[in-house]
């Protein structure tokens, strides 16, 4: 771990640890692509959201909402809600920024994803250094990879009629068991214990907080319980 | 290639939506110290939300009260967190977990 405090922390090398990301970003994006088409979206109108809007989970909600005509309030409330959980992300991220200028921690905000937040976090878990230069490379390689994954997908999906078979909308939460075992790679031994009691304190949350609100609410709940519950807990 | 203008509304209070969260720490983090337990209660962010997505990607919530269990997501789950201990590899977990869902849906 000593070696790594060394390595050059360049634009570059957020590229490069971009990279294990990139397979998600693409097929994610190429399924989002294809329910876009599904929904009735354009190639330009689904290039538009993937710019505008970067955000998996919530773009394939718009597209099924779009879908079934729901009304435009109900449409962005429920974006909003499924997005809520970045301030949580950014929050983690944003104290390990606070020397560089106002524009700069808005360009790095405005493109934290839950994957970028998985590679960053893995690094300040691991008291390694990060900076802007490296963020953005990381972000803009994420940014950029998405968007051209959006529109391929768009384009082919005029050809694919049912995307889910391809098994490609499951990369998602593929990655985020690889993101949280990354992570648990990390936590002491000694403080193991504590993590796997918050793990299993999760699970037990999220599915009793989901017999009474939604999904992407009962993530941002349970997360800031048990986050809570983490602190009071430990030694 | 035409762009619908109410679908353009509906993305531009999409993305303003989406982009406060995402802003809203980077800037006002900047004028206030965190206390030591807040910092702390961050560095447990992760993991919690983490496991909550992956959680969040078995439960089905569905129109009744009840939370269902998406059982395909959960049977492709359990040897994706066995290749992710195994190789350590975010590549490889996510090809694997593809590939294991791509033979679910197809052959089970």
């Amino acid at each position: 771990m000593e070696t790594a405090a060394k390595e050059e922390l360049s634009f570059l090398q957020g590229i490069k640890d971009c990279v294990p990301t990139l397979l998600g970003y693409i097929s994610i994006g190429f399924a989002a692509g294809m329910i876009g088409v599904a929904s009735g979206l354009t190639v330009l109108e689904i290039a538009f959201m993937s710019i505008f809007v970067y955000a998996g989970a919530a773009q394939f909600i718009i597209c099924g909402m779009l879908a079934t005509a729901s009304p435009a309030s109900a449409i962005i409330f429920t974006t909003f809600i499924v997005n809520l959980r970045h301030f949580l992300l950014s929050a983690t991220l944003a104290p390990h920024f606070t020397k560089y200028s106002v524009w700069k921690n808005a360009g790095i905000g405005a493109l934290v994803t839950d994957e970028s937040f998985g590679v960053a976090a893995g690094r300040i878990f691991n008291n390694k250094p990060i900076n802007d230069r490296w963020m953005n490379g990381l972000n803009l390689t994420a940014y950029i990879t998405w968007i051209a994954s959006c529109v391929v997908g768009a384009v082919l999906g005029k050809w694919v009629s049912e995307p889910e078979k391809f098994g490609l909308d499951f990369a998602l939460t593929a990655m985020f068991a690889a993101l949280l075992i990354l992570q648990m790679e990390s936590v002491k031994a000694s403080k193991l214990k504590h993590y796997v009691m918050l793990i299993l304190l999760m699970v037990a949350a999220m599915y009793i907080l989901s017999f009474f609100v939604s999904v992407d609410l009962a993530v941002i709940f349970a997360t800031v319980i048990v986050a809570t519950v983490g602190v009071v807990t430990d030694k | 290639m035409s762009v619908n203008i109410t679908i353009l509304l509906i993305i531009i209070g999409c993305a303003v939506v989406t982009l406060i969260p995402r802003l809203a720490p980077f800037l006002i983090v900047r004028n206030i110290k965190l206390p030591e337990a807040v910092m702390k209660w961050l560095s447990f962010i992760p993991v919690c939300i983490l496991t909550a997505l992956i959680v969040g990607s078995v439960i089905e919530s569905g129109d009744d009260s009840f939370p269902g269990i998406n059982w395909q997501v959960l049977f492709a789950l359990i040897p994706t967190l066995v290749i992710a201990i195994w190789t350590k590899s975010l590549l490889i977990t996510v090809i694997f977990g593809i590939i294991v869902m791509a033979v679910l849906r197809n052959f089970m």
